[in-house]
């Protein structure tokens, strides 16, 4: 904790053996900034993908369809006892037959409004509402398939699985970006460290000269970067948050892509993060560079 | 104080002395002469750890150079004062910054007020105290590199050319300081390659010169 106040507050004698002005102070800020603000886009369309997938996966776990053979003598009778056996189901809320309007509605996108439906032998749907806990999908077939012949019960685990799959995919490129930004954050504030360090090999000298250990030359440094890197990260931060808010939503996914509840921490632990990242990454750029100028 | 022994140094395989042995007593004076290249600055900065013996031993303050590591030689460091040939510098700093940066990184900043306010009245230097290092002249320079070596009220002050780009009575003042540093128990090394220096300073202060030439430590025609 102390260190960490030490890290914030520093040494104001020290600070000034570091010169304060030069282009790598800019360019950690700059860069810090855009990472950040590309962390929390990412984040923030990781997040949503992954909300709006839960909540397609839920929706889809609780309904299922149930297809009722296109046999016109025997429809209302087939109906009746299937809507029975569902009644009497442990497990379903409630189930009704689809309207032909809504059935024809299902339709029109493959074959358009113009279709002859009256005209036409189209299978029956029935909407099933699981309940909690819900039906055993298996058991309800069976019964089904004994005394409806030809019914066929759609849990949507053919649709749901690949969505789930597909919305763990997107989170793990998420995660996978975040690092891949960590990863260049780090990279880039070692090599703007370096050449910082390079840059004042004379102070270095004088600093040596007079009996200044390697961690007293080094926390000048690491201060400086860590200090921009965070404050370039916050400014990131703020700019990834108003794009954000002011990204045309279409009525669309985009309408979901954002921070709820839980998920705000991210908007305050990125600067964190980039602050630890360069903390580390300069800590060692400069204690190699002063081994290597021993 | 400062001790080397049978130390050999050389650069590419080139030998520039070998055997070499010198004793700094705590207290002494002494002068290092010889020809430019015979070595004077190397042997300097065997004597503050800032090159480490190829061969023979350095001892700082009775610890031997060789197992000090790098925390250690900054400590060795803030007890030997140096005055560098070239009197360098943070340019970003002023001259009164400068001149406490030993005690700055040292974490004793509070008593540099007390002591610098003395330290810069000493050496002259009051009137620049806030002005920066390349707005100096040379005499200027050599004071201030004098007033930050002995800021920390060091063991030993070891100066390397201390009057090389200054007048004669410049010259002649910075060695009056040395001396009275000196007086105060200080172990003084000089490393010069002016005669003149030594001699006007013969009635003021028992000094040993030692000569560095081909590789051989002399004193008044002594190896040793």
């Amino acid at each position: 904790m102390k260190g960490l106040l030490d890290l914030i507050v520093g040494d104001p004698q020290a600070d000034r053996v570091v010169p304060p002005t030069g282009v790598t102070a800019r360019l950690t800020i700059f860069v810090s900034a855009v990472m950040a603000f590309l962390a929390i886009v990412a984040l923030a369309l990781s997040l949503s993908t992954g909300r709006v997938a839960d909540r397609w996966a839920d929706e889809l776990a609780q309904a299922a369809t149930l297809r009722l053979p296109a046999d016109p003598e025997q429809a209302d009778a087939h109906l009746a006892k299937t809507l029975e056996i569902l009644e009497t189901t442990p497990g379903v809320a409630s189930a009704r037959a689809l309207t032909n309007e809504e059935q024809q509605a299902l339709l029109e996108p493959w074959f358009g409004s113009d279709l002859p439906f009256d005209t036409l032998p189209i299978p029956q749907l029935v909407e099933i509402i699981a309940d909690e806990p819900a039906y055993d999908p298996e058991g309800l077939q069976a019964r089904l398939t004994a005394e409806v012949p030809g019914a066929v019960l759609d849990d949507h685990a053919n649709w749901r699985d690949p969505l789930l799959a597909a919305a763990g995919r997107v989170r793990l490129i998420g995660w996978a970006v975040i690092l891949l930004i960590g990863a260049s954050v780090a990279a880039m504030i070692t090599l703007a460290a370096h050449a910082s360090l390079a840059a004042n090999a004379q102070v270095i000298r004088v600093l040596r000269l007079v009996g200044a250990r390697d961690v007293y030359i080094a926390r000048a440094f690491v201060r400086r970067y860590t200090l921009r890197a965070g404050l370039g990260a916050i400014a990131g931060v703020v700019l990834a948050l108003i794009v954000l808010q002011i990204l045309p939503d279409g009525g669309g996914f985009f309408a979901e892509v954002g921070f709820d509840g839980a998920g705000w921490i991210w908007p305050l632990v990125i600067p964190l993060l980039a602050a630890i990242v360069a903390f580390f990454a300069t800590r060692a750029a400069a204690m190699a560079r002063l081994r290597e100028q021993t | 104080m400062i001790e080397l022994d049978n130390v050999s140094y050389g650069h590419n395989g080139t030998a520039l002395f070998s055997q070499l042995s010198l004793t700094l007593a705590p207290g002494s004076f002494q002068f290092l002469t010889g020809p430019s290249g015979a070595g004077k600055t190397t042997l300097l900065r065997l004597c503050y750890a800032d090159l480490r013996a190829q061969k023979g031993k350095a001892r700082l303050f009775g610890q031997d150079a060789a197992t000090l590591d790098r925390d250690g030689v900054a400590m060795s460091r803030r007890r030997i004062g140096v005055v560098h040939q070239d009197c360098q510098f943070i340019d970003h700093l002023s001259v009164a910054e400068n001149i406490a940066l030993p005690l700055t990184v040292a974490g004793r900043v509070s008593e540099a007020a007390g002591n610098l306010k003395e330290l810069l009245s000493w050496v002259g230097l009051g009137p620049q105290s806030g002005r920066l290092p390349p707005e100096l002249s040379g005499g200027e320079r050599q004071r201030a590199a004098l007033a930050r070596a002995v800021i920390m009220s060091p063991d030993v002050i070891i100066a390397d050319e201390p009057t090389g780009n200054v007048d004669w009575e410049m010259s002649q003042r910075l060695l009056s300081l040395l001396v009275e540093l000196n007086r105060m128990g200080k172990t003084v090394l000089i490393a010069t390659h002016d005669l003149n220096i030594i001699r006007s300073l013969k009635s003021d202060v028992d000094a040993r010169v030692l000569r560095l030439k081909d590789g051989q430590l002399t004193t008044a025609g002594s190896v040793l």
